[in-house]
């Protein structure tokens, strides 16, 4: 029996988790203060343009946004499967991709900033 | 000594006359301290003698009574019945296929077990003569957990994995290849890893923890397999990556 | 004697209905699905802040939106229970020996928390969320 590639999308998996468990709830809280009406001053559009503006944030932004997407593909294509969904390799495809399209849409984005 | 009326609905099945399985009713009167086990003894005995089931030790080391009950994977040596209102629902071991009454089909899991190459496989051999394989109380403790596994098979029944993938090789299996991994003395992971890491091998695996929550020693072998991705996970980014790190 | 097996059928979708720690398992897993869309929220913004003022004036507004403070609190209650998740998992997966014992998985899973909190406060203290 031969070693499986799995490691190829369950590493980025793993690292996707890890951030999202770090960051993710801070995010939400942050988006959540800017729809109550009480925005962080990081929100004026000055200073997030400056902020995004910068190939550090860039790059940071990039890859918090394709390890978050690629955490929630892996994980979809999981559940999917345990809950009937037998066509695996289709799902996987159809995740993957997703995660893949909206990674390269928040870099289309950051090029663009 | 007190005694207490018990009412198991047991699942019996006899290969040679029924098309599928059926739940037969007992009511026995049991002694208070009773376990499951010593009721289905109880009725083996004074009741029904053609009820089958496995069991042995009666001292949950043996692994042999591994049981659905009331729908959760136990030993039905230590199941007290004083823990249980109302009837008790007696059922084979989820996710093996039922050979008569209580007793499951086993075969597939003897099998996985071999496959992982269970046993000592030393970095260089060593003949008798040049002594024994020293090894530190912290290289013993690297590893002793995963040597408490009674192949009670309670895992299987719980790993919900398992139960729509039967290819899986499993939490058992696998917690026992890492035991040799993990064992200062032994040198033969890259042959397990060609089972281990497989696709159905750990890589079926969703981490859902149940196995460690119905394993009866503690073993943990949820731990076993997570440790098991990520090993494997470094290794293959290493060969992938960095190829001329290869010994 | 003759060997009759009988395979009983495992209900297709139904199976994490019989005990409540795989309804714990299936909602864990079904956090990445608010994860993944907060994520692609952010990349919405991202694309309202690449189209100028009034575009990224646009999507704030739309953050103040009803739906989108209900999603943001259902999120934010997955979020968490995500990261509580994860936490307490990681020292089974990364077990630290030092000398004979291994470190508790309370110590392991605990530094996590102390770092995400320090982290988060941080994150706030800098985007002058006070």
């Amino acid at each position: 029996m031969a070693q499986s590639n799995k490691p190829i999308v369950w590493g980025p998996f793993a690292a996707g988790g890890t951030i999202t468990a770090f960051l993710t709830p801070v995010l939400i809280l942050l988006t959540l203060l800017a729809a109550l009406g009480h925005a962080p001053d990081l929100f004026a559009y000055g200073r997030m343009h400056a902020f995004a503006g910068h190939w550090l944030a860039k790059a940071a932004i990039a890859g918090t946004v394709f390890l978050s997407l690629w955490s929630t593909a892996h994980r979809l294509r999981i559940t999917c499967y345990d809950l009937g969904v037998r066509a695996d390799t289709l799902v996987a495809v159809i995740v993957y991709a997703g995660a893949l399209a909206g990674t390269a849409a928040s870099v289309l984005y950051l090029t663009r900033i | 000594m007190s005694e207490r009326q018990v009412a198991l609905e047991v699942l019996r099945y006899n290969p040679e006359t029924d098309r599928e399985p059926r739940l037969q009713r007992y009511s026995v009167t049991c002694r208070e301290e009773w376990v499951v086990l010593d009721a289905l003894n109880h009725i083996k005995e004074s009741v029904d003698p053609t009820l089958s089931y496995r069991w042995s030790c009666h001292m949950a080391v043996c692994g042999s009574c591994g049981m659905m009950i009331n729908g959760e994977p136990k030993l039905a040596c230590k199941s007290f019945l004083r823990d249980y209102e109302g009837v008790i629902r007696v059922e084979p071991l989820m996710h093996f296929p039922i050979e008569r009454d209580l007793v499951t089909v086993i075969d597939d899991f003897m099998a996985k077990l071999a496959r992982v190459k269970p046993y000592l496989i030393p970095k260089q051999a060593k003949p008798v003569g040049e002594g024994e394989y020293r090894q530190t109380p912290a290289e013993l403790k690297k590893f002793k957990q995963f040597t408490l596994c009674i192949n009670c098979m309670l895992c299987y029944a719980a790993c919900p994995e398992y139960g729509i993938i039967p290819k899986f090789i499993g939490p058992a299996a696998i917690s026992l290849a890492h035991r040799y991994n993990q064992d200062s003395r032994d040198g033969g992971r890259d042959q397990r890893q060609e089972e281990i890491a497989a696709t159905e091998g750990v890589w079926e695996c969703s981490f859902t923890g149940a196995c460690s929550e119905v394993c009866p020693e503690h073993v943990d072998p949820a731990a076993a397999l997570q440790q098991v991705k990520i090993k494997s996970t470094v290794d293959w980014y290493r060969k992938h990556l960095m190829p001329w790190m290869e010994e | 004697m003759s060997r009759n097996p009988y395979v009983r059928e495992i209900p297709k979708f139904r199976w994490f209905f019989r005990h409540p720690r795989y309804l714990r398992y299936m909602a864990r897993e079904f956090t990445c699905i608010f994860i993944g869309a907060y994520t692609l929220l952010l990349v919405a913004g991202l694309s309202s802040l690449s189209q100028g003022p009034a575009a990224y004036q646009g999507f704030l507004d739309w953050l103040a939106s009803p739906a989108s403070i209900v999603f943001h609190v259902l999120a934010f209650g997955f979020s968490l229970y995500h990261s509580v998740t994860w936490f307490n998992l990681t020292p089974k997966a990364l077990p630290v020996q030092r000398g004979e014992e291994f470190v508790p998985d309370s110590v392991i899973s605990g530094a996590h928390y102390a770092g995400w909190g320090l982290l988060s406060l941080v994150v706030l203290v800098l985007a002058g969320a006070f």
